[in-house]
């Protein structure tokens, strides 16, 4: 270090450096720096004794006040259960109809049942419950496997096609696809399919097409979408008369089902959601449903 | 001490090794303990590791940056464990070389999203996320579904995890590229000895809905559906005190 010499304006010494006859002063650290260091380290002694801190070996000290993120956790989630135990237990034990006709809890249905619905459902059904191309409307369209509300429950429970043992299982065969039709009989089962609906056919053609399906549609589709194409709840299949369709309706959709077949996929909620949640749930649904009509 | 300080000053590979050791003290006392002290991963021996089909969508995963967006940590907070299920335990991302917890979310943690949607929901959603989501604003994959998956190099993958203490065996690492087709080939002559090698508990089937090949596509929803799904130690009643 070149020797510094002292600053006579200031008093303090200078680095020795110079630039151009431009001297630093080598003023101390200011003193403040040197108290909020103090500060910080007493307050990391009291920290230390406090709260989880030093490793020793294979644990660690766990600090006077028992601070732990897990049990924190376990404690702010029983005291969320116990916020709400009053009208919790009242779900959990009063029975579907009771609380649909109770106009409190059901607002308390609406609220949670919608946060309920939109983290866990609206992925598939949209958020307004409507449903898309391959997932089913729950809002207006009639139900696929029953509409009472142990029926809904269940599904939500077990899912369909699922991984569940105790999933509920349907398919639509690939009559095309798997050759369990031919390329002509198809065209006139999609035909008989239209006309369900109440689609008229186009013309002479597509009305003789149609009566030529119908008994194929007898043969081989009645035996799940029951002898009026109406649907059966216990096979989950759809009602082909009405304006809903899971998987588009029209000419092109219907051959297309018709050729390659569907197996929609509901997860199984149970394990991932609690009895109470699948409640509210199947509760929401149904309110969402009369509210519609 | 300001003495010596200022004489330290002066030398600057002197000042830079101080620096260095000053630095260390830091991160030694923090993360050197983490490898000692017996609590930090809990022990969970039916922890499995991922087949070289998951293997792949993680690599694919990590290749299209989804991790910008999502995490896979579920914080010990009431909100997340009620939203997403149980909080991420350290022995989850046992087998993660690297770790995919993120920190930031544009959209929804992934951690337990194994088994929370279809194959197909994940197909439609990839492809085209506003076909099923109206207002996400997640980018489209579509070309997933046209790319064929590289299945070659995955035994050498395998191999390098088992280096950082994955315990791939020599029997997995051999009938890699064969395992991840079988897993979402399941028509195409049966899974082979998949499920002897990663469990019964393998999903074995064309996640792309077509098994007539192996897509990224397939590669990328075996790894989605199997994601907080290796080990149910999470779901299982905390008794410990910590």
């Amino acid at each position: 270090m070149a020797i510094g010499q002292r600053d006579p304006h200031t008093g303090h010494m200078t680095t020795g450096h110079e630039w151009n006859g431009i001297t630093e002063l080598n003023s101390p650290v200011p003193r403040v720096i040197f108290f909020f260091l103090g500060a910080a380290f007493l307050y990391s002694l009291v920290y230390w004794v406090l709260m989880p801190a030093w490793p020793i070996g294979v644990t660690y000290t766990k600090g006077l006040l028992g601070a732990n993120q897990n049990l924190a956790l376990a404690k702010s989630m029983k005291e969320a259960a116990a916020a709400r135990e009053t009208w919790a237990r009242h779900i959990e034990t009063a029975s579907y109809d009771e609380i649909l006709a109770d106009n409190s809890a059901m607002q308390t249905v609406r609220q949670t049942g919608r946060a309920l619905f939109g983290d866990n459902c609206a992925a598939c059904h949209g958020q307004d419950a409507k449903g898309g191309k391959g997932y089913p409307n729950l809002a207006q369209a009639p139900w696929l496997w029953g509409g009472t509300p142990d029926e809904i429950a269940r599904t939500i429970q077990f899912g369909i096609n699922a991984d569940h043992p105790d999933t509920r299982v349907s398919q639509m065969p690939a009559f095309g696809r798997d050759q369990m039709l031919s390329r002509p009989d198809i065209l006139d089962a999609a035909a008989y399919v239209e006309t369900l609906s109440g689609t008229a056919p186009a013309g002479e053609a597509e009305r003789a097409r149609a009566a030529k399906g119908k008994e194929i549609f007898a043969a081989n589709c009645a035996a799940c979408h029951g002898e009026d194409g109406k649907g059966k709840h216990d096979m989950g299949a759809p009602d082909l008369t009405d304006r809903f369709w899971i998987n588009g309706g029209g000419p092109q959709a219907i051959l297309d089902t018709l050729n390659n077949g569907h197996q929609g996929h509901m997860p199984a909620w149970d394990g991932r959601l609690t009895p109470l949640d699948r409640k509210i749930l199947t509760l929401y649904i149904l309110d969402l449903r009369a509210e519609r009509k | 001490m300001f003495g010596y300080h200022y004489r330290l000053e002066r030398n600057a590979i002197g000042l830079v090794l101080a620096i260095v050791v000053a630095a260390s003290i830091g991160g030694f006392v923090e993360i050197a303990p983490l490898f000692t002290i017996d609590e930090t991963v809990e022990d969970v021996p039916d922890m499995r590791v991922y087949t070289p089909l998951e293997l792949a969508g993680r690599n694919i995963y990590i290749r299209e940056g989804c991790y910008a967006c999502h995490s896979q940590m579920i914080r010990t907070l009431r909100d997340e464990v009620e939203r997403y299920g149980p909080y991420s335990l350290a022995v989850e991302s046992k087998y993660d070389h690297p770790m995919l917890w993120g920190s930031k979310r544009t959209g929804p943690d992934l951690a337990r999203v194994g088994g929370k949607y279809s194959d197909e929901w994940h197909v439609a959603h990839l492809i085209n996320p506003r076909d099923v989501v109206p207002p996400s604003n997640m980018p489209a994959y579509a070309w997933l579904q046209r790319t064929p998956l590289e299945v070659k190099d995955l035994g050498l993958h395998l191999k390098a995890l088992r280096q950082v203490g994955v315990p791939y065996t020599d029997d997995m690492i051999a009938n890699a590229a064969a395992d991840a087709r079988n897993q979402a080939m399941p028509d195409d002559g049966g899974a082979g000895g998949l499920t002897q090698r990663y469990g019964e508990a393998t999903q074995i089937r064309a996640f792309d809905g077509n098994p007539a090949n192996v897509t990224e596509l397939d590669a990328l929803v075996a790894y989605l559906q199997i994601l907080g799904r290796l080990t149910d130690a999470a779901y299982k009643p905390a008794a410990e005190g910590g």
